[in-house]
């Protein structure tokens, strides 16, 4: 039983100082000057005047960055659909492998989660620049061809893989997969069995199984994995940046430039917090998702 | 009895086709796997492989050197910046693990007002966009805090240790927690019964009962703190550089194998840092603050 924090008040207010102040210290209150900051308006060189103003969430919404937004969500849905696509068999496969193999295949999925992000945007660019592992494959098997059919094929033209928006996608998939597979299996792994058992032996196939009793069952856990892939796919700069061309520019990398090279931080903080607030959207929709799930169960 | 004659080693098991659960033992399910696997393992190996290379070329092997381990050990900004991201992961590492534990604690041991609202605060540096909380950091060091220049080592990294341990303690306190949720509480009172005093019964038996969750947290806040890159960038100075900043200032410049071998090194410390947590918190440690509470369910 959780203990009053009367019967223990010394222990209590030293055990609860140190998270709590730096939590608001060193996290809501950075934060909350960002938030103060988008009502602001920039002064002089250096000065930042708060105002009041509306006026950096009315430039937000001008076609130029509803337009980077709308791709921003388009991309961050893309990627999500396409980890679930990927990520769904796998989860299956590890939900329903022997007990003693789990462990291992979680930990193959979880591997490169584990190695910088940096790092793994630079490897994508071997694989996938003009002269990358994709292209030269490729490159062999048009050769190949060329041998075979006596030049048929004509000379080899490199697909252009890197900086647009397919890298950026292709990116996002790399990196996020490993987001979707673990709330997938942890939701598949607590489904009842003998139910996918009754509906496999009265007839129905794999597909109709899946779509009629996994899905309905392992809602609420579908939805957390699709939700802890969209956000920080959403808000992710480092593939864009690293990955993209002049046009794949992503919220993030807006709200970097703003910061850095524009210099104009209150429209900047706007855009962080119009993430902020479009995350915390994404997290309530889920709670609802769950929230329906757990009243249909019990 | 027939089941005894069936699981008889005297009949193949290949001759049994696969139950209707067992996925993994059917072939689309197992491409499946082998496909998702080169997609996440291929990129990072073909790197790691061409940092061996000989010639500056990333993509086409031409004989196995080690002179661009030589270089990338000879490169002074490089080692600095090694030193650095090593020396703010040990801070950082130490402050999380005593800050996230703190936290865990109260919320495990305590009834108090605003419980639910300190909680719900804890997931938020969580879930709050990386890029959101960077420009949060780079103004609060700008505008609040303006952390001082040329101070001696480690102070100059002060500002970064900071925000290192404000997204990674709350890690922590979710892997502490989950800990802790196995915690037989009368342990707690009979030490209380026979004499010991509350910070007695504290630090005597339930510090050495959540003592693997500590160690797994402090790698994986570890892992973290080495592995940030977009925070770092908004908080580190020009003087305070750290080796993921480092590695995106020189891909952006060019791309070499000395990137890979550098990129090569942290790879291997990141994965037996991995391998370490494994070993101390089973596989919940791999899953840590992702797997929507699978890792609290036992």
């Amino acid at each position: 039983m959780e203990q009053s924090w009367r019967q223990a008040k010394s222990i209590f207010f030293t055990l609860l100082s140190a998270p709590l102040v730096w939590l608001v210290l060193f996290f809501m209150v950075p934060l909350g000057i960002v938030w103060l900051y988008s009502f602001g308006q920039n002064e002089g060189l250096v000065g930042i005047a708060f105002t009041g103003t509306w006026a950096n969430y009315q430039n937000a919404f001008s076609p130029l960055y509803l337009n980077i937004f709308l791709k921003s969500f388009f991309i961050a849905g893309i990627t999500t659909l396409l980890c679930l696509i990927i990520g769904f068999p796998v989860a299956m496969a590890i939900t329903f492998a022997p007990e003693r193999w789990k462990p291992w295949l979680l930990l193959l999925i979880m591997l490169p989660f584990w190695t910088n992000l940096l790092i793994r945007t630079y490897a994508l660019i071997a694989v996938l620049r003009t002269k990358g592992f994709v292209n030269m494959g490729l490159e062999t098997i048009h050769n190949g061809l060329n041998a075979v059919t006596g030049g048929a094929m004509g000379t080899f033209e490199p697909l252009m893989l890197l900086n647009n928006n397919f890298a950026v996608v292709f990116g996002l998939v790399f990196v996020n997969l490993p987001f979707m597979v673990l709330p997938l299996y942890s939701a598949l792994d607590r489904l009842d069995r003998s139910l996918l058992e009754a509906s496999l032996d009265l007839g129905a196939g794999h597909i109709r199984t899946l779509f009629n009793v996994i899905v309905p069952m392992a809602g609420a856990g579908i939805a957390s994995g699709v939700l802890i892939t969209f956000i920080p796919a959403l808000g992710s700069y480092l593939t864009p940046d690293l990955l993209g061309g002049p046009d794949s520019q992503m919220i993030a990398n807006v709200i970097e430039s703003q910061f850095k090279r524009a210099n104009n931080w209150p429209f900047g903080a706007a855009l962080s917090f119009l993430l902020v607030y479009l995350t915390f959207i994404a997290i309530a929709i889920q709670g609802v998702f769950e929230a329906r799930a757990r009243r249909r169960t019990a | 009895m027939t089941d005894a004659v069936v699981n008889s080693p005297a009949v193949k098991p290949r001759k049994m086709p696969p139950g209707p659960l067992e996925y993994l033992k059917r072939w689309p399910i197992q491409a499946w796997l082998v496909v998702v696997t080169i997609f996440l393992y291929a990129p990072l190996i073909s790197m790691m492989v061409f940092s061996f290379n000989s010639t500056r070329s990333t993509t086409v092997w031409k004989g196995f050197s080690l002179k661009y381990y030589e270089q990338a050990l000879h490169n002074d900004s490089l080692l600095v910046a090694f030193g650095n991201s090593l020396t703010i992961a040990l801070f950082s590492t130490i402050l999380s693990v005593v800050v996230g534990a703190m936290a865990a604690i109260v919320l495990w041991r305590f009834r108090f007002a605003g419980k639910t609202l300190f909680d719900g605060a804890l997931a938020v540096p969580i879930v709050v966009p990386e890029i959101c909380m960077g420009v949060g950091m780079l103004v609060f060091f700008a505008k609040v805090l303006p952390w001082p220049v040329g101070l001696p080592w480690p102070f100059n990294l002060g500002a970064i240790i900071i925000a290192h341990v404000s997204f990674s303690f709350p890690f922590v306190a979710v892997v502490v927690r989950a800990r802790l949720g196995s915690f037989n509480r009368e342990l707690e009172e009979a030490a209380k019964d026979l004499g010991a005093s509350e910070f007695r019964a504290l630090m005597d038996v339930v510090i050495p009962h959540i003592q693997p969750s500590l160690i797994a947290g402090a790698l994986l806040a570890f892992t973290l703190s080495l592995d940030d890159f977009v925070i770092t960038f908004f908080t580190a100075g020009p003087d305070t550089v750290t080796f993921p900043v480092k590695v995106y200032s020189m891909v952006r410049f060019s791309v070499t194998p000395e990137v890979n071998a550098a990129s090569t090194i942290l790879i291997v410390v990141t994965v037996l840092l991995t391998f370490l947590a494994l070993k101390f918190q089973g596989s919940s440690a791999l899953t840590a603050g992702h797997d929507g509470g699978a890792g609290e369910k036992k």
